[in-house]
């Protein structure tokens, strides 16, 4: 059946079956491989992006439940070169190695920041509970979120 | 790769035509809401229907609300929201300790009661809490509604009273006075299906306990209603040792199967450890006793 999603702000059309996973109508559409597809389970959180601004798991739900939704994935959080608090944490602060959950990673704690702009450690350890990271540890992570709440919170200062 | 098997989509406008399209689609049609159960059913094979109908867009179905004296909460009514009510935190304390320990935050942002509540998985959390706030469920067909006790809403591992052309549209949760509740888990990690869970809500009537209702998640075929454990504390003060002994009623009536989450012992241990503790946090917040 044709479906249209909003990925990125941008009309996405295609003719699927039914039971195509958003993980792979986001692969494959529009090529977009920074969601990754992994434990297909909903348990390991690296195919989360957000609908409607909260996160959820790309593998676990159809593509036709998304019409008429909005879906962004981790490739809109650069803009103009310029890469999102969070994704600047994540580099500052050690948090992904062979960076496979990153994505979900960054996903899940964008819409956290989004809701909770400063979030206590515990906050944000609860907020990836979904997520499972298996190099890294958790420990930069928190920390690189903690470091995206504090650099926005300066920026805001100074606007 | 997981995929689901193939079927045929499509979207309910209304709570009527989800139902015409159920009459008219017959038994291999089914309702998906979060699809967070389902989904993942369909991948495995074990559920494999040949259509499905996404009653995602019947927000009527989503609200918790006060009315008269019970607590309505409808079908599509997401476990985050849940979480997040503070009319069911201040009544029935007994969702927010689940909510918390319901899969994850990411999970919680689509999954639902309706859909928790019919999937009707022994080890899923909301029916045990559904089933110790004595709570009715609203179903409906063509013909109109009936309400059916929780005591006899799962009737076999996976199975409902919900029929074929009917649909869960309301949870409804009768407010007593004197009410405390509490639910505690175990699980091997966040996130997880228990390895044993107990819900437990009392109402007490000064000094005594009016009524209590107990039921366990993940150790028996269906959520286990332990109402030998019920009978005991009508009528009583409550103390600990009458936590105590539910507790072991509790264990004595589970029957949990040996698996990867633990051999049967364990979780029967669990069981009433966990009954005892839900029941002494209930009874504390019945009091009052506990912040």
């Amino acid at each position: 059946m044709q479906v249209t999603v909003t990925i990125n702000g941008e009309a996405v059309s295609r003719d699927v079956e039914p039971r195509t996973l958003l993980v792979h109508f986001i692969r494959d559409t529009p090529g977009l491989t920074g969601t990754h597809w992994g434990c297909d389970t909903s348990n390991c959180g690296a195919c989360v992006v957000l609908m409607d601004d909260k996160p959820v798991k790309s593998c676990t739900t159809l593509a036709v439940m998304c019409e008429g939704h909005e879906i962004r994935t981790v490739e809109s959080l650069e803009v103009d070169g310029e890469l999102d608090p969070v994704q600047q944490g994540f580099h500052e602060m050690h948090a992904l190695h062979c960076g496979f959950c990153t994505p979900g990673m960054l996903m899940t704690s964008r819409a956290l920041l989004d809701e909770n702009p400063d979030p206590s450690d515990l906050e944000i350890r609860t907020a990836i509970s979904g997520a499972i990271c298996r190099c890294t540890g958790y420990k930069n992570i928190v920390a690189a979120v903690r470091w995206a709440a504090e650099h926005e919170a300066s920026t805001r200062q100074e606007a | 790769m997981q995929t689901p098997g193939p079927f045929e989509y499509e979207r309910a406008t209304s709570v009527e035509g989800a139902i015409a399209s159920l009459q008219r689609l017959g038994p291999d049609a089914r309702i998906i809401a979060g699809g967070h159960s389902l989904l993942p059913m369909m991948k495995l094979r074990l559920a494999n229907p040949e259509h499905l109908i996404d009653i995602n867009d019947l927000t009527e179905l989503a609200y918790i609300r006060e009315e008269g004296p019970e607590i309505l909460i409808g079908a599509m009514t997401r476990h985050v929201d849940l979480l997040e009510s503070e009319l069911l935190a201040r009544h029935f304390p007994v969702f927010r300790d689940a909510e918390q320990v319901i899969a994850d935050p990411v999970v919680r942002n689509r999954g639902t009661i309706g859909g928790s509540l019919c999937q009707a998985d022994a080890a899923e959390d909301l029916s045990a809490v559904c089933s110790a706030a004595k709570a009715n469920v609203v179903i409906r067909n063509a013909e109109g509604e009936r309400v059916v006790a929780m005591g006899d809403f799962h009737v076999g591992p996976f199975m409902t009273a919900v029929s074929d052309g009917e649909i869960l549209t309301e949870v409804r949760l009768p407010v007593r006075p004197g009410g405390g509740s509490a639910h505690e888990k175990v699980e091997r990690r966040a996130g997880d299906f228990a390895i044993a869970a107990a819900s437990a809500c009392v109402w007490l009537d000064g000094d005594t306990i009016a009524d209590a209702g107990i039921a366990l998640s993940a150790v028996g075929p269906t959520t286990i209603d332990v109402t030998r454990a019920e009978e005991v504390l009508r009528g009583k003060v409550p103390s600990e040792e009458l936590f105590v002994q539910a507790g072991e009623i509790a264990a004595e009536d589970c029957m949990p199967m040996s698996d990867g989450r633990g051999p049967a012992d364990y979780k029967r241990h669990l069981a009433g450890v966990l009954t005892k503790r839900a029941l002494r946090r209930a009874a504390a917040r019945a009091l009052h006793q506990e912040a």
